[in-house]
């Protein structure tokens, strides 16, 4: 199973980024658990400074960008 | 190839350059079309009166609510290309190790091009602070990014004018950096929660990545649409307020609340402006309005800026990082600097 985490204090951007993290997972059908990350340490812990950030198993995949859920998809099925 | 598959069908099928020079066309046309278009629906489809009450006030409403889209459109997309190639990671690394000034007055420019989020402030600080960047050139940033935003000024360049929207941006940028410099002077570096410094040094680092153009383009755009879709509201109901005050508020009323005659018209402004926090685009038409109807220039102005930089919700968030007795120095500095503008202004236009 993939760990996708959403790394963000839960602004706007961070609630767009989950949504598509959420539809990127049904729509690359694989098993995936998605949780957000909202504690600033553990989000500077991974060296981002602009939010929201995306893991993918413990690999930041992108930061400061809300990436379609297509691209989601596309990294989730690499 | 699902990979390839799930990728077509989240992108436009025309190649890109097509799209954007359409985009681009599209846009212009309805730049020029747009004065003409809304003069000739409220006065000859319309029938109504040039010069009556009504008349001016529909004219008004219809001619700014699209002009306001429009460069909201143009702007937001390009101003977000852009930024995307200012990330906080690569700013942080400009200002690490420059001297104070320079860095201060960088760090209040580089606000400018990096958008305006009170849920951003928190990790900016710490990365910052982490990065050994001096808390004065901190604030100058967390000063200078809301104040001087690029919807504000937008809105400032489409109602007031290209002139008044760069006085706005200067005035800002002064601002950030004077204040960035007065807060670094107090050394209040013992008002930084501790595991803020404890972090120092301990964070990680990620490497850059590549974006393509095509990514940037769509992701500006998606951006610059959910945003406009989100102001849309109050920006209608602004211009619609600021529509009537065009055509009926009697101009002695504004001059008697915020007119030269009130000496306390700047401090009044900026306690109106503190519960509107950040929301420019309901405010600013309205305050174009009553710049029409005799407010002065520096009141105006103090106004503007109180509601983008006094931000309730930003100072609550930054307790996590910071005591009370910083966030409380942080209100005031950012409070004086305005009002030091506003008045500055007052005084020298007449």
């Amino acid at each position: 199973m993939k760990k996708i985490e959403v790394l963000g204090p839960g602004c706007n951007n961070c609630v767009r980024l989950e949504k598509n993290a959420r539809e990127a997972v049904a729509m690359a059908g694989v098993d995936a658990e998605v949780t957000k990350v909202t504690d600033y340490a553990e989000i500077m812990a991974y060296g981002i400074m602009s939010t929201p950030g995306l893991v993918i198993d413990g690999k930041v995949v992108s930061y400061g960008r809300v990436p379609s859920a297509g691209d989601i998809a596309a990294w989730l099925s690499e | 190839m699902t990979t390839l598959d799930l990728r077509a069908s989240h992108r436009p099928h025309l190649p890109l350059r097509a799209t954007v020079a359409l985009s681009v066309g599209a846009w212009l046309v309805a730049w020029l079309a747009e004065a003409p278009l809304a003069d000739w629906l409220a006065f000859t489809a319309f029938g109504l009166e040039r010069g009556s009450h009504f008349g001016e006030a529909v004219a008004f409403f219809l001619l700014d609510v699209p002009k306001v889209l429009l460069l909201l459109l143009g702007i937001i997309t390009v101003v977000t290309l852009i930024r995307g190639f200012f990330p906080p990671e690569r700013v942080r690394a400009a200002l690490a190790g420059r001297g104070l000034l320079a860095g201060t007055v960088t760090a209040a420019s580089f606000g400018i091009v990096t958008p305006s989020c009170s849920c951003s402030a928190v990790p900016l600080f710490i990365g910052f602070v982490e990065a050994g960047i001096p808390l004065g050139v901190t604030f100058a940033f967390l000063i200078s990014s809301p104040m001087v935003n690029e919807v504000a000024l937008v809105l400032l360049w489409g109602l007031f004018g290209p002139g008044i929207a760069l006085v706005y941006m200067t005035a800002g940028l002064v601002v950030a950096i004077v204040g960035g410099l007065v807060i670094g002077k107090l050394g209040m570096e013992r008002y930084v929660e501790d595991y803020v410094w404890a972090l120092q040094g301990k964070g990680g680092t990620v490497t850059a990545i590549t974006i393509t153009w095509q990514d940037r383009i769509h992701e500006a755009w998606a951006y610059t649409k959910e945003l406009v879709r989100r102001i849309t509201p109050y920006l209608l109901i602004g211009i619609g307020i600021g529509a009537l005050i065009h055509g009926y508020a009697p101009t002695e009323l504004v001059a008697a609340i915020g007119g030269r005659s009130n000496p306390l018209a700047v401090p009044i402004v900026v306690l109106i402006a503190i519960p509107l926090y950040s929301n420019a685009a309901g405010t600013i038409p309205i305050v174009q309005a009553l710049l029409g109807k005799g407010m002065p220039l520096g009141t105006t102005l103090g106004f503007m800026m109180a509601i983008t930089a006094i931000s309730l919700p930003e100072f609550i968030i930054l307790r996590r990082v910071i005591r009370w007795p910083l966030v409380a120095t942080f209100g005031t500095v950012v409070t004086i600097g305005i009002l030091c503008i506003g008045y500055l202004f007052n005084a020298l236009i007449p």
